[in-house]
């Protein structure tokens, strides 16, 4: 966690977006990750993600559990307010959060061990109760805060730096998403910004629970040549099962593709997700043909990314619920309180 | 008439409005309604009776016990001995019977014959065939197993003198809206009435005599009052787990919430309620919620207590209002989970690992659960901290007599110091954790409030006063020192103690909770005696000053509370500096509500110790 800040120098050509803010105004604290972490990545490309969108950043709010991957929301987004909570724990306080406000973006940031191990129930929970929110796990099958342990999303056989060697089958977060029925599913790499930055645009735009798992190395104990979580594997066996663009609702569509190979998604908003296809039979709205995917690439040693699953037409927590438009953190006296003749009458049904 | 009674040799106990009634069922059998339509037959004549569940874990076939004291002095707590049991269970009807006082009155279901071992020679027998009567007058099955329940009930009106009409309005009442159901058990009432009408000398010499003594009051359990002043005190947001006994408390929220707080012109809600996948998840919600500006709380007992200490730690730490609402159960681990007591106290003072303080409030009536959970919230938000509300099982899931629920309209929602937009922009550099005001409580703001101001950090590791991470040792203990005086603050905002009308005697009564149930009759008991005490019950943690003065102005004091460990008395000894020898226990741990007896009598014995080691007497 940085108590590091930023120098505030300004470079005069750099770029202000629809709203007038340069990618500077995005940014977080210094990172106090290791050199290479792949983790930084992911702070970096939301960043980008979120200037490139022209998000307001005190609108975002920003929660963690802890770990390494627990740090990043202190990396990005300055002006936001961020929650680092308790191990494993983010989900519950990120529901709260939400249920709180409907107003804001939420992003939830958690890593392998916080939500496969210790944060299991409460993922596959939060996943269930739909909250509308991108919830991004930086998975690198290693507990790196404690330096090095294997931690449950560690495929069977991967090796860390110690040669501890994983004996268990991994738990996926991406499949165990899907099958929980979360709208929005993603896997990614944090090496591959060009795939990560309109993942993570579409995920904050999509209305609903969006999740990806970035596969992020631990440069520091898990990043051998024996582990399926290091540099070497993800970028020798990550596979785009499709190529994503993201275009925000006030851009103009300006790319054209073939006819065949392309399948637009338009979000809730009035964005667009352009799909490219890679002639593999895929398609992110089936669910079955979504999970055949991933676990066939798996059986290979290979690891499937892009968008893997979206599904538009389900609700979100609040409209589940059917909570008032205004957020309930702004409701007072007024819209709250039943006062005394109610309850003179309610004491009545007490005698 | 019948044989039975005219030929025991027994005197019936002569007494008009002060008895116990008892009753002995099996759980799921569907007494739980007839049972306490009694009760509120009673309650409607206008004598004061406190009832008193002792229920099983279980959903069928266990016994439970329903136990109605009569008090025309308004004694409301649980008085030993039964002077009538209404003995309906096989399992325990020896037990049961023996449970009567000399001279006191069974009445059971004579369908079946009674073994001779279960015949007393010192109490009267009232037998009425209520399977038999059943079976001849109901056609269904689960009519001839629930009118059992009723038919007592009408005979119990002929036996105790209560008012027909009172209970066939009851029926009215009950079933309005369900009209087809009210004949029939209007029915089964007359059954019962007239079969003991016409088989017995009725009334008995134990009987009801209508009073004026609950004059605009209401009968009403301590978790309903809570859900409902969850309402009134403006929360929005309830995460919770199942956990008996505090079940009730989310269910009447939801319930008041469905009726008071839609939007009339969308006819959408003004409420959330997430039941979570577990208590840790429950108090998690609360905790984003309240983060986020919403009112929110979470209902548990002692196992939810447990799972939760981590994140009140952060909470407490990261200073973040939530509402806790603790129905204590008997513990420790699963304990006996549908019985009462006071047994959290020391672990949710100093809930979750390192230094930690909650504040605590510990109402004692059903009045007191609505106030005190509506001041909650507020006091919560002043102090940017969770406050556990200290009920039991006791309070929470028995009906009690309390004075009628009142609001003042004029009163608003205290929110603690929040900052908007307009108050963000009038200051040069806003920190959340800064003690600007001296008081340990800092200005917070939420989430989305300024485009460029007051966002912060909030977290669980160590901060300073801009809220950015810090393991520099002095700025750490700085935030700790703060904290504390954050929790000195926060007495002020507390309800303060509750005082006898006596005052300046030797000795001392110091309790809390549902312990004051028996207080008045200890005095009054005492007193006859001879024995003058002052009394003071506790309404807070951390405690108000004028405990320790109470305290040091005593010889000694007798702090009276429900669990074994003396809690209450080492919490005193902690945060007064109270020496031992200043204080005497008196204990009740059996899980059932403790007794006015046995305070006295512990009192007595101590007395007595006194006097013959010399130490005078009171």
């Amino acid at each position: 966690m940085s108590y590091i800040n930023k120098p505030k120098f300004k470079h005069p050509k750099m770029q202000a977006n629809d709203i007038g803010l340069t990618r500077r105004d995005y940014e977080g604290t210094l990172t106090t990750l290791c050199g290479g972490c792949g983790h930084d990545s992911i702070s970096a490309a939301i960043i980008q993600a979120a200037a490139d969108m022209s998000l307001e950043p005190h609108r975002v709010a920003k929660i963690s559990g802890i770990g390494c991957s627990s740090k990043i929301p202190s990396y990005f987004l300055n002006k936001a307010h961020g929650f680092n909570s308790v191990h494993g724990r983010m989900p519950s306080v990120a529901t709260g959060a939400n249920i709180a406000n409907k107003e804001l973006y939420y992003i939830g940031i958690s890593g392998d061990g916080d939500s496969a191990s210790i944060g299991l129930g409460q993922f596959c929970h939060i996943v269930r109760r739909r909250i509308n929110m991108l919830y991004i796990v930086a998975n690198n099958g290693t507990y790196g805060l404690t330096k090095g342990q294997l931690s449950a999303t560690a495929d069977l056989g991967s090796k860390t730096k110690s040669g501890e060697e994983s004996q268990f089958d991994n738990i996926d977060m991406a499949t165990l998403a899907i099958e929980l029925g979360a709208s929005f599913v993603a896997r990614s790499f944090s090496g591959d910004k060009k795939q990560l930055i309109p993942l993570i645009q579409a995920g904050l735009t999509h209305k609903g629970f969006a999740f990806i798992d970035v596969v992020s190395p631990c440069v520091t104990f898990n990043n051998t040549d024996f582990s399926t979580h290091g540099y070497k594997n993800t970028w020798e066996n990550h596979i785009a099962l499709n190529g994503v663009d993201f275009v925000p609702m006030r851009e103009e569509i300006t790319t054209s593709y073939a006819p065949g190979k392309e399948k637009e998604i338009t979000l809730h908003d009035g964005s667009v997700v352009h799909l490219h296809k890679t002639g593999n039979n895929y398609y992110p709205t089936d669910k079955e043909n979504a999970l055949h995917h991933i676990n066939e690439h798996k059986k290979q040693g290979k690891i499937a990314t892009g968008l893997l699953y979206i599904n538009q037409s389900t609700s979100d927590l609040h409209e589940l619920q059917e909570t008032v438009d205004k957020p309930l953190n702004s409701l007072g006296n007024q819209e709250l309180c039943p006062g005394s003749e109610a309850l003179n009458d309610i004491n009545n049904t007490f005698r | 008439m019948s044989e039975l009674i005219q030929s025991s040799k027994v005197a019936g106990l002569t007494k008009v409005n002060d008895f116990v009634v008892k009753f002995a069922n099996v759980n799921g059998s569907g007494s739980a309604s007839a049972n306490s339509m009694f009760a509120k037959a009673v309650f409607r004549m206008g004598i004061p009776i406190s009832p008193h569940n002792i229920f099983p874990s279980n959903i069928q076939g266990l016994p439970t016990w329903y136990e109605v004291r009569i008090s025309e002095q308004g004694y409301l707590g649980r008085r030993e001995g039964v002077d009538l049991i209404v003995a309906m269970n096989e399992q325990t009807i020896g037990k049961d019977i023996a449970s009567v006082v000399p001279g006191g009155y069974v009445l059971y279901d004579s369908s079946k014959v009674l073994a001779n071992e279960l015949l007393r020679d010192d109490v009267n027998y009232l037998p009425i065939p209520l399977k038999d009567i059943c079976l001849e007058e109901f056609e269904k099955p689960a009519q001839r197993q629930l009118f059992k329940n009723i038919v007592y009930v009408g005979a119990l009106s002929a036996f105790l003198n209560i008012d027909f009409e009172v209970l066939t309005g009851l029926v009215g009442d009950q079933f309005r809206g369900k009209e087809k159901l009210i004949l029939p058990n209007i029915h089964a009432l007359e059954l019962g009435h007239h079969y003991a009408s016409n088989n017995f000398y009725c009334p008995l010499s134990l009987q009801l005599k209508k009073s004026d003594k609950n004059k605009d009051k209401i009968l009403l359990d301590g978790n309903t009052a809570t859900g409902l002043g969850s309402v009134y005190g403006g929360a929005t947001v309830a995460a919770w787990y199942p956990l008996t006994p505090s079940t009730s408390v989310v269910d009447n929220f939801s319930k008041y919430c469905q009726r008071l707080r839609i939007d009339a012109g969308t006819g959408k809600k003004k409420y959330s309620i997430v039941q979570a996948e577990d208590e840790l998840a429950a108090i998690g919600i609360a905790i984003g919620a309240g983060w986020n500006g919403a009112r929110a709380f979470t209902a548990t007992s002692g196992p939810g207590i447990s799972l939760m200490q981590e994140f009140l730690g952060l909470a407490y730490f990261s200073e973040v209002p939530i509402v806790l609402f603790n129905i204590q159960r008997v513990g420790p681990s699963t304990g006996m989970p549908t019985r009462s007591q006071q047994g959290d106290l020391l672990c949710c003072a100093y809930a979750s690992h390192g230094d930690t303080k909650h504040a605590l409030l510990f109402p004692a009536t059903p009045k007191e659960c609505f106030d005190y959970s509506a001041s909650a919230f507020d006091i919560a938000d002043r102090i940017q901290s969770p406050v556990i509300v200290m009920s039991d099982l006791e309070l929470g899931m028995n009906e009690q007599i309390c004075e009628p629920l009142n609001w003042d309209d004029k009163s608003q929602y205290d929110r603690g110091k929040v900052l908007n937009a307009e108050q963000l922009e009038e200051i040069e550099k806003y920190g959340r954790y800064l003690d600007s005001d001296e008081d340990g409580i800092p200005y917070r703001t939420y989430p989305g409030t300024h485009p460029s101001k007051g966002s912060y950090f909030t977290r669980g590791s160590s901060h300073d006063s801009y809220a950015a991470y810090t393991e520099d040792g002095t700025v750490y203990a700085e935030v700790m020192d703060r904290l504390t005086l954050k929790m000195k603050t926060a007495v002020d905002y507390l309800p303060a103690p509750e005082f006898s009308e006596s005052t300046g005697h030797k000795f001392g009564l110091v309790y809390l909770g549902t312990t004051a149930s028996a207080i008045t009759e200890v005095l009054d008991d005492l007193a006859k005696k001879g024995i003058a005490l002052d009394a003071l019950r506790i309404r807070a943690f951390p405690f108000h000053t004028s405990v320790t003065e109470f305290i040091d102005a005593h010889e000694l004091v007798y702090v009276i509370e429900q669990n074994r460990d003396a809690q209450l008395k080492s919490l005193l000894k902690i945060e007064c500096n109270i020496q031992e020898e200043k204080m005497r226990s008196i204990l009740s741990y059996d899980g059932v509500l403790i007794t006015a007896q046995h305070i006295e009598k512990s009192i007595l014995e101590s007395l007595q110790t006194l006097e013959e080691s010399g130490k005078a007497s009171a």
